[in-house]
């Protein structure tokens, strides 16, 4: 019989985490660019 | 190619960010006009000649999104990704020989037709999967992975600006951004090609419904339906409305006001794009998220259905209140974001998962003819009035009866979605999923 412990899945938290910061970093600076254009509106 | 199944144990929440790392790159294409005035003077080019390789693209993304689709769903999204990895990069580079050879044609071809095939490929790449993935959500997965295409631009615009800040703007600077563009894309997309993966069984989560629930229809079979036609001219209906207005957004709130206390100058003009461009992204994700309580035909219903009288409301109104005019603008590009967000779990309501990214990539023929056909009707018509001697808000007074008229149609058109016929549907959909666990049926 195999051992239950070493079938247990790997914790993703580290990947997922990972993988939303690799998309989410770019998104923010571009979301930053955005605002400040988008200020322009108002105080142009 | 054979799709990737997960292993055990593999989070769902991996999939949005791999379908993110594709749509924010091929989402650069709406940013584009970055390029154009480095291309113009550096190698004497008209805004025409500029604008070919993002009109290729458009129509190159069209084209391989409606006869892609069928590969994508044979081959799976891992196949789907690595071509439009290797197309969009492969873009990048070859535009990167045309500018620094000073050879225009290359350019073309490059970011046009080859990179645009990474757009039509990319585009549906992660859709069915991520439907499969998020059975319970469907509305919401799409609207994230869609909302980064609205996103990709965003990033584009200011990072594709400072880069030839640095690098310089004749074409040797022009080259050297371009093959940092197709390097960089390369790696960034190349996070999608490693993550995604298709689930083990039809329930990839605990006490959700099956993607595959309910009647499958193929993607053949679709396009012989009555209800394929009817989403068509409601997504068509609905890109147009938003394009007449995205397509001058500038102009037409500097035309407005222009006769008014408080005119609109150049730079709160541009402020007011950009804050298009952040409704139409939020609108993505939110007004998609939103179907999935209240139900796709009604989430439709007020696209179209509110979106006219928004139209209304600026065509009466608009020049007497800024912010009315600013509000109007933005929940109708909400709407135009919304529409394209929410159409593939639509068609997943209506087709099932079965081939639902090929269905999807069919009828984005409508964002093609919507593209050309909202831009058209919105300049020619200012033109006309123009040259009758109008001005201000009265240019634009006949495009927002046509806008309200267009989307009354595509109001009846959702109207008359039904389900669809039961000859239509397939017995065996099963046979191009990666159901592993199949031979080890649920309990319904």
């Amino acid at each position: 019989m195999s051992n239950d412990s070493s079938q247990s899945p790997p914790d993703r938290r580290p990947l997922i985490a990972f993988a939303w910061l690799w998309v989410g970093a770019p998104l923010v600076y571009g979301l930053y660019e955005l605002v400040q254009k988008a200020t322009q509106l108002f105080t142009g | 190619m054979s799709p990737p199944v997960a292993p055990a144990g593999w989070s769902r929440w991996l999939v949005p960010p791999a379908a993110l790392s594709v749509h924010l790159s091929i989402g650069q294409a709406y940013a584009w006009s970055v390029f154009k005035p480095p291309l113009e003077s550096s190698l004497g080019l008209s805004g025409t000649q500029s604008a070919l390789p993002f009109q290729l693209a458009i129509v190159m993304l069209g084209l391989s999104a409606a006869f892609g689709g069928t590969f994508v769903e044979r081959n799976g999204p891992r196949w789907a990704m690595t071509v439009a990895l290797i197309c969009f990069s492969s873009g990048f580079l070859i535009s990167a020989l045309g500018a620094a050879t000073e050879q225009y044609w290359l350019i073309v071809l490059g970011y046009g037709f080859v990179g645009g095939i990474g757009l039509g490929i990319g585009y549906i790449s992660p859709v069915s999967t991520l439907i499969k993935w998020f059975p319970d959500r469907p509305g919401m997965a799409t609207g994230i992975a869609i909302m980064g295409f609205g996103g990709g631009a965003l990033i584009a615009s200011p990072w594709s600006t400072q880069m030839l800040e640095s690098f310089g703007s004749d074409s040797s600077g022009i080259a050297k951004a371009f093959l940092v563009h197709g390097l960089v894309y390369a790696v960034f997309m190349s996070l999608g090609v490693l993550l995604v993966r298709v689930p083990r069984s039809e329930k990839p989560v605990e006490g959700a419904p099956s993607a595959f629930q309910g009647p499958q229809v193929s993607a053949r079979g679709a396009v012989r339906t009555p209800q394929f036609w009817c989403l068509w001219v409601v997504l068509c209906m609905n890109v147009t409305a938003g394009i007449g207005i995205l397509e001058k957004a500038a102009p037409m709130i500097t035309d407005f006001f222009a006769d008014t206390s408080t005119p609109v100058s150049v730079s709160a003009a541009a402020g007011f794009v950009a804050l298009l461009s952040a409704a139409n992204m939020a609108g993505r994700i939110g007004w998609s998220s939103t179907s999935d309580l209240i139900g796709r035909k009604n989430i439709y219903r007020v696209y179209l259905g509110v979106g006219a009288v928004m139209y209304a409301l600026i065509a009466l109104f608009g020049d007497s209140s800024k912010p009315l005019f600013i509000l109007c603008a933005l929940v109708i590009l909400s709407f135009y974001g919304g529409g394209f967000a929410t159409i593939p779990a639509y068609l997943k309501d209506l087709f099932g998962a079965y081939q639902v990214g090929a269905i999807h990539g069919r009828l984005l023929t409508a964002w093609s003819l919507a593209g050309v056909l909202g831009p058209l009707i919105v300049n020619w018509i200012a033109d006309r009035q123009e040259d009758a001697g109008k001005h201000g808000s009265a240019l634009y007074g006949l495009s927002f009866v046509i806008m309200i008229g267009l989307l009354v149609v595509g109001f009846v058109a959702n109207e008359l979605v039904r389900p669809v016929d039961a000859r239509h549907h397939i017995p065996a959909p099963r046979e191009e999923t990666a159901d592993v666990e199949r031979q080890q049926p649920e309990s319904a």
